[in-house]
């Protein structure tokens, strides 16, 4: 094609890039900074699973458990798990997939990295000068009149996060709706794109709320203005439901990106179209939809009426609904396929497998009376682990694998990439599956000190989770060493369809040297459409 | 085995053997589920992999709705049934015995106070009879806490500022173990205690053995002077307010025009709160005992205005 440098070479001051609009820059420094906040949250659950090994508290103190804990929960969730597959992935591979030249407010989204990057190391200095020890939950009044940690400076930090992710939402709708190349139609659109549109219209819609919660705690703690204090006649309960209001729908913003990677991977290794196309696309907006109206299932016995139970519980069941149908449209894409086991694959594979559990897991939760019993217990801690960790982080490591060539130009080292993946599967099994074991015992959850009779399945878990720092870790070292000894990347090494396989890898500064158009369906693997797509 | 590696923790009442009885329904369907799904998912892998025989480059999908609405419909009826029959537990978790023992509970970081009827205290224990159904009326001190018997099968947390009650009948003598679960600081993980239960007999010996106060609606009865309640709501005295004798359980009308049942959480909120609900024709001259008054003085005080009541339903 052209002569024209690649993203990577076209100029390499640190002026360029810590200035850069590229989306692709953009996505990389979003990339270096949730690495490094995945092993700074990786670190505290280290010390979490040395300290349970034993029953007795003999590591660390409780107020350091319980500030383990707590950073460990804030970190992951939002200085990870949020920004991790749309700020990076979605950020590289938004405007490529649909033909752009860059998302449609790049100064907007350096703001939005450098808000993310403000809020973290806010949040990390609460960490540094003392910590926090509410739980990633903030509950009040805990935290507004009790803890004596630095509450105030950790929400500010997440506080400030939010608005990175508001902007990051912003740009992915208005750049879906007005950016596409000709002739890409709504149902033309790879459902990487339907996920990320309806996790933006979450972050959009969610975020506010979080923000104001914060604000309102921050208030609280500063000026007693007793909102959450039932002294003053406030209420510590309206916490709860301002805060699950953004935070149920934020478990959607942290798991739809893992589905949208999901279905590609699915649909490019077993060379066929999705399954059922528009149930998938449109499940995902189902999902983003029914999402707002679930919040209350965190709140089954917390005092919320029994009324209100109810209906949060049935609509707890209705929001599992599209989640079932993906799972059987991704099943149902492998019937007849002609299907290859690439890393990224097996990581979409162990992303069907633990989703699954971990949704199924999910109704347990959301059937009332047996929330009852394992709410608050290790149930639960395993339930999300298996959709944050083994959905999320696999489906974020799956596309992570499957887009490398696209964004760095080199091969990854297939064989060790599978070694990963198959051992992030087992170590990830080994330390989650002991804890449902643990909670339908009835183990409570944030317990730094516990009866010895559960030491066994701590045991297991603990080693469980070194196999998996281990697995997460080789990635790092690998991708690592393919940066500079790598195979030198083809412009589309999977044959896969998809318009940012149609530009060299790494792909030039502004994308596209012509505008792509678009006259087919999206994965349209037939022999005819191969053909098709290599001539394009 | 059971001894070194624990499966389960039996449950130890009607209600928890319905709550395991829905846990196997919840298994065996997601057992179902998972089992069919990963057949598909090697099958399919295995026999459609490429290079194998089986596998075709140019499949074309048919149609496909009739089976989308098939597993969405499948799913959804499922789902309904688990919906009922965990709802049903649930409701009956709430509907508390007219006839039920009400003990008084105080969480505080990190411990837990029991009070009885009786004006008996004991710290992170609880005894009870048992056949009979005890209905605990709970509160908080300062954060919010979770009470947890797992081998009952229950939990409710126990919130400042307002009473939470939550009931279960015991059916053999013997100690079961009693949690926080909801996290409340430093040592919430210590903040764990013993429910006793014992038969009928030795729970009233137990009861006679311990030193009191006086009934919780004698101790009341003081606080109700010491705290300056009786200056108003006392009959003759200069300032109107509503007189307390045969209260509990009467419907008052309120200067808003409803009615409200003169329960125990009514009466707590007067007290905390007391411009909330003021009663027909008085003025609203009370001030609030929020901060000023502990939650064990307010159980005191409530159960002493209880004593007070015409309705003969005292415990």
């Amino acid at each position: 094609m052209s002569n024209a440098p690649n993203y990577l070479a076209a100029d390499n001051r640190l002026r360029s890039w810590f200035l850069t609009t590229d989306h692709k820059r953009v996505a990389i420094l979003y990339f270096a900074t949730i690495t490094l906040f995945f092993f700074i949250g990786g670190a505290a659950a280290t010390v979490i699973r040395l300290e349970l090994a034993t029953p007795q508290g003999d590591l660390v103190t409780s107020d350091v458990y319980n500030r383990m804990f707590t950073i460990h929960g804030v970190v992951m969730v939002w200085f990870f798990l949020i920004p991790s597959i749309p700020a990076t992935l979605g950020n590289f591979i938004v405007p490529l997939m649909i033909g752009a030249r860059d998302l449609a407010f790049p100064r907007l989204n350096l703001l939005s990295w450098y808000l993310f990057l403000i809020g973290g190391l806010t949040t990390l200095y609460a960490v540094l000068v003392g910590g926090i020890d509410t739980g990633w939950t903030f509950y009040t009044p805990f935290s507004t009149m009790y803890s004596n940690s630095h509450v105030v400076l950790a929400v500010t930090g997440v506080f400030i996060a939010g608005f990175s992710s508001i902007l990051t939402g912003l740009n992915f709708i208005v750049t879906i709706h007005r950016l596409r190349a000709p002739g890409l139609t709504w149902y033309r659109l790879p459902l990487f794109l339907w996920s990320l549109y309806a996790t933006a219209v979450i972050l959009v819609l969610a975020t506010p709320v979080l923000a104001m919660t914060l604000l309102l705690v921050a208030l609280d703690r500063f000026a007693q203005i007793g909102i959450f204090n039932p002294a003053k006649g406030g209420d510590p309960l309206l916490f709860q439901h301002l805060f699950w209001f953004y935070s149920h729908p934020a478990v959607y913003i942290m798991i739809l990106p893992g589905m949208g990677v999901v279905s590609e991977l699915i649909s490019c290794f077993s060379r066929k179209p999705i399954f059922g196309y528009k149930f998938v696309a449109w499940s995902a907006i189902a999902i983003a939809v029914a999402g707002f109206f679930v919040w209350g299932h965190h709140m089954f016995v917390s005092g919320q009426s029994v009324f209100a139970g109810l209906v949060f519980s049935f609509m707890s069941f209705i929001v599992a609904v599209p989640s079932a149908i993906k799972v059987f449209n991704w099943t149902a894409t492998l019937h007849k396929g002609w299907v290859r086991f690439d890393a990224p694959m097996l990581y979409a594979l162990a992303f069907i497998g633990l989703f699954t559990i971990g949704g199924l897991t999910g109704l347990f939760l959301a059937c009332l009376a047996y929330d009852v019993y394992v709410t608050d217990t290790y149930f639960v801690v395993a339930h999300f682990h298996y959709i944050m960790v083994g959905g999320m982080v696999t489906a974020y490591f799956g596309g992570l694998h499957y887009w490398w060539p696209k964004i760095t130009g080199r091969m990854y080292p297939e064989y060790w990439a599978r070694a990963a993946a198959i051992l992030i599967f087992f170590g990830f099994n080994m330390t989650f599956f002991p804890q449902f074991v643990l909670g339908v015992l009835g183990m409570p959850r944030r317990y730094h000190v516990y009866l010895s009779e559960f030491q066994v399945w701590h045991v297991m878990s603990s080693f469980g989770a070194s196999i998996l720092a281990v697995a997460y870790l080789l990635p790092l070292l690998y991708l690592g060493w393919s940066l500079f000894f790598g195979r030198r990347a083809p412009a589309n090494p999977w044959g896969a369809t998809g318009l940012e396989w149609q530009t060299p890898s790494p792909p030039p500064t502004y994308n596209f040297e012509t505008t792509p158009s678009v006259t087919r369906r999206p994965y349209d693997y037939s022999v005819n459409g191969q053909a098709h797509a290599q001539n394009a | 085995m059971g001894r070194w590696i624990p499966l389960w923790l039996p449950g130890e009442t009607s209600h928890a053997r319905a709550v395991d009885v829905l846990f196997v329904g919840l298994l065996i369907s997601t057992l179902l589920v998972l089992t069919l799904l990963f057949y598909l998912l090697l099958r399919f892998a295995i026999h459609y992999r490429a290079g194998n025989a089986a596998a075709n480059r140019d499949h074309r999908i048919r149609k496909s709705w009739y089976l989308e609405a098939t597993w969405t419909v499948a799913t959804l009826a499922a789902f309904l049934v688990l919906f009922v029959w965990g709802a049903r537990l649930y409701l009956n978790l709430y509907d508390t015995p007219k006839d039920a023992l009400p003990i008084y509970i105080v969480a505080k970081q990190w411990m837990w106070q029991a009070q009885h009827v009786g004006g008996q205290r004991e710290i992170n224990e609880v005894h009870v009879p048992v056949g009979r159904a005890v209905r605990l009326i709970m509160s908080s001190q300062d954060v919010i806490h979770s009470f947890f018997i797992p081998a009952f099968r229950v939990k409710h947390d126990v919130l400042p500022g307002r009473a939470e009650d939550i009931w279960f009948e015991p059916e053999r003598a013997g100690v079961f173990r009693l949690f926080c679960a909801e996290y409340c600081g430093t040592d919430h993980s210590r903040m764990a205690g013993r429910v006793v239960v014992m038969q009928q007999p030795a729970f009233e010996q137990w009861l006679a053995r311990q030193d009191t106060d006086g009934t919780l609606a004698a101790q009341g009865e003081r606080l109700f002077r010491q705290f300056g309640c009786s200056g108003c709501h006392s009959a003759g005295s200069a300032v109107r307010a509503p007189l307390l004798d045969g209260l509990y359980g009467k419907a008052v009308p309120l200067a808003d025009g409803t009615l409200e049942t003169a329960d125990e959480r009514y009466l707590r909120d007067s007290i905390l709160q007391p411009r909330a609900q003021i009663a027909a024709g008085y003025e609203t001259l009370m001030p609030s005992f929020a901060g000023r008054i502990s939650e064990g003085e307010l159980i005191a005080i409530v159960a002493y205005i209880k004593s007070l009541g015409a309705t003969g339903r005292q415990p």
